[in-house]
């Protein structure tokens, strides 16, 4: 990977040194398949707040299900009534482009799913999600960056990452190196000046130096792409519709730059649905239409890179199943993980399903996990990015040697 | 008590402790940099700010209330006019005036439709109120006591995306609950907060009920538990700081009741804090192995105050105020200094505040720290004189470099780290905003002067040459704005 525009003062290479490491015993190429060799493209999602996981993914087979999750239950008839997926869940009605990828085999649900935290903190809850440790305060580095770190340098350069908006997810923060963008309405200072400024951070800040160089790394890029003004504009924060699919066609488009970077992490806000979450249609479900419209923005912007893509978004944990005071769930424990991409082995809810009986329940009031969201995090990293087992138990999820990789997530 | 000025140490008493310096600034506490911060933290009325003009938090909710309620009104005469041509409205608006969880962009076009120029009410007092912190952060001598009603602004952070009334209460909640109490007791800071309108509407504590209470035996609504956490895991104890889920679901009963008057209360001034006596949950509640015999709202301010002294908030109050202050993983002797001071004075946060001034490790830590987007554009400011009327022009800024004014994303406020707040994307767009800001300065005078005014001897070489070397004026302050001296803290 090479510098798109030459910076004469600082290059990119000399500003990067030292903050990458590589490891080639980590690595498997990817064996060639029948269309040659797969560039593959690997998209993390946080939502952040806890997604009920039963009113996106609602589990309508089960008895205990209208009656525990009441108002916030999609309903299996009627208006607003769940996408069928496979008889025993349905999808909420605010995803019809999931659903429409399920049935091509390009998406799947994984359900009852928690990492390893089990209070309900959010802020320690994502911690854990996106730092891949398995407890709370490690906020060093995302489990997705040092994955990035393993991964063989490109043309002479490290794998850079891609993070989405002002700062970048801690999912995303590391030793890798990384490229943040963001929509935005400023005028751009120019070259001149950025040269300048980087020739002063050569000099008394290196720190700065690399991000900077960075930041304006990403720009060029995006502008190279063709990314015009009216789609660097700002259309809404991440808790809206139109800025998650803002983001999401950002970053679809520098993922399929051929130069730009091939991993990519964005954060969605809002999920934390406390009161009014609604079920079928309200505040849960618009969250969802956002998701969704993002899953499409990927789709129609990665273009010939669809095919190689796994998009994977995630919570730090569900809700209560029974509703509140306040017609909405609080912090709760199992949820559900959405993959999506031409890369996914899907049109199934992979899922050991823990039932609602009251002693079934995760202390008598959540969703019980049966699956370690690591090892789908895990398997998703090994069939995409050819990352071997013992790195990943050790580097990216350290600590986590027990939780295998999830097999056949990634179409072989 | 030093051997002579100190000119790194004058700096750091603008940049680390304050919001940078104004032009004559550096020679007032050139001789005494400590003495210098320590004096302005002993002035009367610290903190506080004069209130021309700003309202209360139950008159903007009251102007809130009123516009509403004519909205409504006009919504309502419109439908009956257009009734005859179209059979009734499937989607009717609610028809109450009180507090809705609608954000300002639901209830726009029925605005625009209906008042084309003015602002919402909402829009107006929040405007009134961001130019009234912004003016005080201006003005401010080091900014030090600024900086710390930000902190505890952010410890206890609502945000205005949460609906209109919080984007009507959000600058009057920081001036009645923050700003009196930044040199006080932490407890009364404490108990401030959490009665204050805009925090109960802001963590649902006007929708939980008692479920034993007489509201909640009757309609059957319940518990609401997001105060009481984040009273637990942000406010006091700290995350590790040994409570339960049943401390968590304990605290949300004894506060329940803990609410707002809405527009025409008849048991409280409208937009007021209200004890509702009925939604409280009866009888003897045992948080953290304590019982609370209280009867009413005494029980929920006496739960706080033993929260308040509890060890476990003078080490995750200490933790906080070292790594805004000084580092991200900051020195172990500072934070046990700060705790100690916290507990021994039960939670003076003068004393606090003076003993983190005081103390060498504040002084000698390397400036890793980046200044946040807010610091970063009022120094900008105060360097160089740049006056304005306009609060967009200043939220405007901090928007652009993800600090929304009163909007973080979350109750645990906005990040306090140096990897948020240097990313790449971050400092692109620092770039930027320094090229706008320095082609906006008028009448500064040479930029090496403007230098002068902020690091004075303290400025590095490569810095004063970086500016004598650029090729314009503006690309000289946009040099300075970006260069380490300027960013780092």
């Amino acid at each position: 990977m090479r510098l798109l525009v030459p910076a004469p003062i600082l290059s990119r290479r000399a500003a990067l040194q030292g903050l990458s490491v590589s490891f080639a015993a980590a690595f498997t190429p990817k064996p060639l398949s029948a269309a040659g060799a797969r560039d593959p493209r690997v998209v993390v999602i946080i939502l952040r707040g806890a997604l009920d996981g039963l009113t996106a993914v609602a589990p309508v087979g089960d008895p205990d299900y209208a009656l525990l999750h009441g108002a916030l239950a999609l309903p299996a008839v009627g208006d607003h009534a769940g996408l069928p997926l496979d008889g025993f869940f349905a999808l909420n009605p605010a995803m019809p482009v999931f659903a429409r990828l399920y049935k091509e085999k390009r998406a799947l649900v994984a359900h009852a799913v928690a990492t390893s935290y089990r209070e309900r903190s959010h802020f320690d809850g994502q911690d854990v999600l996106e730092s891949g440790y398995p407890g709370p305060n490690r906020t060093d580095s995302g489990w997705l960056n040092r994955a990035i770190a393993l991964l063989p340098a490109a043309g002479g350069a490290p794998q850079r990452g891609l993070g989405l908006g002002v700062t970048a997810p801690l999912v995303m923060r590391g030793p890798a190196p990384v490229l943040g963008w963001a929509p935005q309405g400023l005028p751009s200072a120019g070259d001149a000046l950025a040269m300048r400024a980087l020739d002063l951070y050569a000099h008394r800040d290196p720190a700065l130096a690399a991000a900077l160089q960075a930041g304006l790394d990403t720009e060029k890029m995006a502008t190279q792409g063709g990314m015009s003004d009216e789609a660097k504009k700002n259309k809404g924060g991440m808790d809206s519709p139109g800025g998650m699919r803002q983001a999401a066609a950002g970053a679809a488009r520098l993922l399929a730059a051929p130069e730009g970077p091939r991993v990519a992490a964005l954060a969605f806000d809002g999920w934390d649905t406390h009161q009014n979450e609604g079920a079928g249609t309200g505040q849960l479900a618009t969250r969802l239409s956002g998701l969704d419209g993002a899953f499409e923005e990927f789709e129609k912007g990665l273009g010939e890179r669809w095919k190689d893509t796994t998009i994977v978004a995630i919570s730090e944990f569900g809700r209560t199943v029974r509703i509140n005071g306040t017609n909405g769930s609080d912090h709760g424990t199992g949820t559900v993980a959405f993959l999506a991409g031409g890369a996914v082995a899907g049109g199934r809810v992979v899922a050991n399903w823990p039932g609602l009986k009251a002693d079934q329940l995760y202390q008598g009031r959540d969703l019980a996990p049966t699956t370690d969201l690591r090892s789908v995090l895990k398997g998703v990293l090994a069939d995409q990015l050819g990352i071997r087992a013992p790195a990943l138990g050790e580097k990216v999820f350290p600590d986590s040697a027990g939780v295998a990789p999830m097999k056949g997530l990634v179409q072989a | 008590m030093a051997p002579g000025p100190d000119p790194y140490a004058a700096m750091t008493a603008f940049n680390r402790f304050g919001l940078g310096a104004k032009p004559g600034d550096l020679a007032l506490a050139a001789s005494d940099p400590r003495g210098f911060l320590l004096e302005e933290l002993r002035a009367p009325n610290a903190g506080s700010i004069p209130s021309d003009g700003l309202q209360t938090t139950p008159q903007a909710l009251q102007m809130f209330f009123a516009e509403q309620q004519q909205l409504r009104i006009a919504r309502e005469t419109a439908a009956a006019i257009a009734a005859p041509l179209a059979m009734a409205s499937a989607n009717a608006s609610p028809t109450d005036a009180k507090l809705t969880d609608t954000k300002p962009a639901d209830a726009k076009p029925a605005e625009a439709k209906l008042k084309p120029q003015e602002p919402p009410a909402e829009q107006k007092l929040f405007r009134a109120q961001a130019m009234a912190r912004f003016n005080a952060q201006l003005k401010a001598g080091s900014g030090l006591v600024e900086r710390l009603v930000a902190f505890w602004s952010n410890h206890f952070a609502v945000s205005v995306a949460k609906g209109q009334a919080l984007r009507a209460t959000a600058g009057a909640f920081e001036r009645e609950a923050i700003r009196p109490h930044v040199l006080g007791k932490f407890a009364d800071l404490l108990i401030a907060v959490e009665s204050h309108p805009a925090m109960i509407f802001y963590l649902d504590n006007q929708r939980s009920i008692g479920p034993g209470s007489n509201a909640g035996r009757f309609d059957g609504k319940g518990l609401n538990e997001n105060l009481a956490r984040e009273i637990l895991e942000l406010h006091t104890l700290g995350v590790d700081g040994g409570y339960a889920q049943s401390d968590v679901t304990t605290l949300a009963r004894i506060i329940t009741g803990w609410s707002i008057a809405e527009a025409g209360s008849e048991t409280g001034e409208p937009g007021a804090f209200l004890f509702k006596a009925n939604w409280h949950e009866p009888g003897v509640h045992n948080l953290l192995g304590k019982n609370y015999p209280q009867t009413g709202r005494q029980q929920g301010e006496a739960a706080l105050r033993d929260l308040a002294r509890h060890p476990a908030t003078a080490r995750h109050i200490a933790t906080k105020l070292a790594r805004h202050f000084v580092a991200d993983a900051p020195p172990q002797d500072l934070v046990d200094a700060l705790a100690k001071a916290f507990r021994d004075s039960d939670g003076d946060l003068a004393v606090v505040s003076a003993a983190l001034v005081a103390h060498d490790r504040a002084w000698s830590a390397p400036p890793t720290k980046i200044r946040d987007p807010n610091e970063f554009v009022i120094a900008a400011m105060r360097a160089t004189g740049f006056q304005t009327n306009d609060p967009g022009q200043i939220w405007g800024v901090m928007n652009s470099l993800g600090m929304p004014l009163w909007q973080p994303a979350g109750p645990n406020g906005y990040a306090d780290t140096t990897a948020v707040w240097a990313s790449p994307e971050q400092m692109k767009l620092r770039l930027d905003v320094s090229w706008q800001m320095a082609q906006r300065a008028r009448d500064v005078g040479p930029p090496l002067g403007v230098l002068d005014t902020v690091c004075g001897l303290a400025a590095s070489r490569e810095t004063r040459d970086a500016l004598s070397h650029a090729e314009s004026r503006p690309q000289a302050l946009a040099l300075l704005f970006m260069s380490p001296e300027f960013q780092r803290r």
